[in-house]
């Protein structure tokens, strides 16, 4: 695929389990193009989650290639995958993993402590997150004084304020009611469609997985696509 | 800077764990300002209290042993020696064996020749003293301590001097006066004092007639003190008495030590004290990073680096430690004053709190260390497996 920003090439994942080694993917290529939203469905155990985990920067490939936004991950050490996530992609969990002792700007803010902003500009970049999130009247709340949906919106406000390239959302409305997950997803695809961010989301959900333009089945370590193997 | 509003968020995560290991550390740190004030106080006399002009010259092998007075002869022949008075060491209480007193028997005039810069005492008194064999002049606050007043016949037992009419080690004496200290910093040291005749001493006493336990000498210039000391040591160098003559403030320093090594004692207090704290303070540090774990793993997700994490669980440890440290310093200050009421003699100074900063940057990276290495070792897929 000529304009990919992600790329994976014969990729495989053991893990070990004491003495014995686990294969979770094998051999798997994957394309995904700049401005994407696919959705990653699957059994549990499949290993969507490593999937995702190799293409947020979080693991690294036992064999095989993951090119993203031009980087080789697989090439990188922690320090520089470390420091690669902190500018290229935005997290966002089932359970929110918000800082319970931080208020929803300070959680927000946080990964520009990684940054050369100042403190106003910190303050400034998170309240204009929690604008576009739609949550900016909360932003003096704590995580425990917030809603599933809200937490949820603060969370992909932190995702968003460094400015990724890429999204990795693992089950995003795993944790929330069907109202609440709509909203969330409709916040997804806004930013996929109206801000070109290219978004990898984890999903056991078939109503979830229609609001992203992609579906790929990951089952026993391959990746089927519409009910077609991926090449 | 930046990181500190996390590091201080983090510290308060659970308030009440954070608030009693603060507690903890904060009456450790008390105690070690209020132990190492004391030690320092016992290990550097001032020379306000004890004069850097003032020689002692004593028996060479034990204070205990006494020195014939002839040799105030020899000692005032040496050049340099501006004045010279004897003394001896009574060991006195009042009723009883816990109401000490500094009870010292003295010749008038040179006296209070050498010490005449340390004293406030009216014409009327001295004079009263000079003139009643068996008076005594007694520190104003050792008067108002046990409700004396002059013209009062106090007994006082000593612990070694007998008397010769009687065998008995009650002796009587009359108040005649009081006194006070000039410098205030000598308040306290002086705040248990009773000064009475010599003479009556020396003749009423059953054994130790013509002998003094120890000499003090006021030399004409400090720094020939080394060199006045050693002239008068050659001089009774091969006798039967030989003697050790040194500057006040070694002798003070070489009398308190007749009481134990308290350096030691209350190194030994203090170790134990910090040994539990390492404990204590460290257990409650691997509790807490291990708690947030899940946490410590989304900030290396987010991009913080293994030494940012590294650097976030040491910081907060330090802030932990420093500001319990700070208050505990601060308490131990404040209660200086209370310390030199109960410390009589000793001169106490707030230079020993600062190896408490010390101690406290020592105890963050003991106890921050192991927790800060966990974190930043931690695997972002295995810490955030339970979690998702």
């Amino acid at each position: 695929m000529p304009d990919a920003i992600i790329s994976l090439t014969h990729i495989t994942k053991h893990y070990r389990r004491g003495k014995q080694s686990i294969e979770v993917l094998q051999n798997l290529d994957l394309d995904i193009s700049k401005g994407e939203f696919v959705a990653l469905m699957g059994p549990s155990g499949s290993g969507k989650t490593t999937l995702l985990n190799l293409i947020g920067g979080l693991d690294t490939p036992t064999a095989g290639e993951i090119t993203v936004a031009g980087q080789r991950l697989d090439k990188l050490t922690s320090g520089g995958l470390a420091r690669w996530r902190a500018r290229h992609v935005g997290f966002v969990f089932q359970f929110y993993n918000l800082m319970p002792m931080l208020t929803a700007q300070r959680n927000v803010e946080l990964p520009l402590l990684l940054t050369h902003l100042s403190a106003a500009q910190r303050k400034e970049h998170a309240l204009a997150a929690l604008t576009l999130v739609g949550i900016a009247d909360r932003a003096k709340h704590k995580p425990a004084e917030l809603s599933g949906g809200q937490a949820q919106r603060v969370a992909i406000a932190r995702a968003l304020v460094a400015d990724p390239i890429l999204l990795v959302c693992d089950e995003p409305t795993g944790d929330l009611d069907r109202k609440s997950a709509d909203d969330v997803l409709h916040l997804l695809q806004l930013l996929n469609r109206d801000h070109g961010k290219t978004i990898v989301m984890v999903t056991h959900d078939p109503k979830a997985a229609e609001f992203a333009g992609r579906q790929l089945h990951v089952d026993k370590g391959s990746l089927l696509e519409s009910g077609q193997l991926v090449a | 800077m930046k990181y500190f509003p996390l590091v201080w968020a983090t510290l308060w995560r659970k308030k009440t764990r954070t608030i009693l290991t603060l507690l903890s550390i904060v009456i450790a740190f008390l105690l070690f300002g209020v132990l190492e004030t004391v030690d320092y106080g016992f290990s550097h006399p001032s020379d306000a209290v004890v004069g850097a002009d003032k020689l002692i010259t004593t028996n060479k092998f034990s204070i205990t042993l006494q020195l014939p007075f002839s040799d105030i002869q020899q000692i005032r022949s040496i050049p340099g020696v501006a004045e010279v008075t004897w003394i001896t060491w009574f060991g006195g209480y009042y009723q009883e064996s816990k109401n000490f007193v500094f009870a010292l028997p003295i010749d008038t005039e040179t006296y209070f020749n050498l010490h005449k810069d340390e004293f406030i005492v009216s014409e009327t008194d001295m004079r009263a003293f000079r003139t009643t064999r068996t008076g005594s002049l007694v520190n104003v606050a050792l008067m108002k301590k046990f409700g004396w007043k002059v013209g009062d016949k106090v007994p006082l037992h000593s612990t070694i001097w007998t008397q010769k009419k009687d065998g008995s080690l009650d002796w009587v004496f009359d108040i005649v006066g009081s006194f006070d200290a000039k410098d205030p910093t000598m308040a306290s040291q002086q705040s248990s004092s009773i000064l009475f005749h010599y003479e009556m001493f020396d003749e009423g006493r059953s054994f130790g007639k013509g002998e003094v336990g120890w000499f003090e000498e006021r030399i004409a210039d400090p720094a020939q003190s080394v060199a006045i000391a050693a002239r008068i040591d050659a001089l009774f160098a091969n006798s039967s008495d030989e003697t050790k003559t040194q500057p006040a403030k070694e002798f003070t320093m070489a009398f308190i030590k007749q009481f134990g090594d308290i350096g030691f004692v209350l190194r030994a207090i203090l170790g134990a004290v910090f040994f539990t704290l390492l404990f204590l303070t460290g257990n409650t540090m691997m509790q807490s990073v291990r708690e947030r774990i899940p946490e410590l793993a989304v900030l290396k997700t987010l991009g913080f680096g293994d030494r940012t994490v590294l650097g976030l669980v040491i910081a907060e440890s330090l802030l932990l430690c420093m500001t319990a440290a700070a208050i505990g310093l601060a308490l131990s200050f404040g209660a200086l004053p209370i310390l030199k009421q109960g410390l009589q003699g000793v001169e106490l100074s707030p230079k020993a709190l600062l190896p408490g900063v010390g101690v406290a940057i020592v105890l963050a990276l003991i106890v921050g260390l192991p927790p800060a290495l966990r974190a930043m070792r931690l695997n972002i897929v295995d810490a955030l497996a339970d979690k998702r």
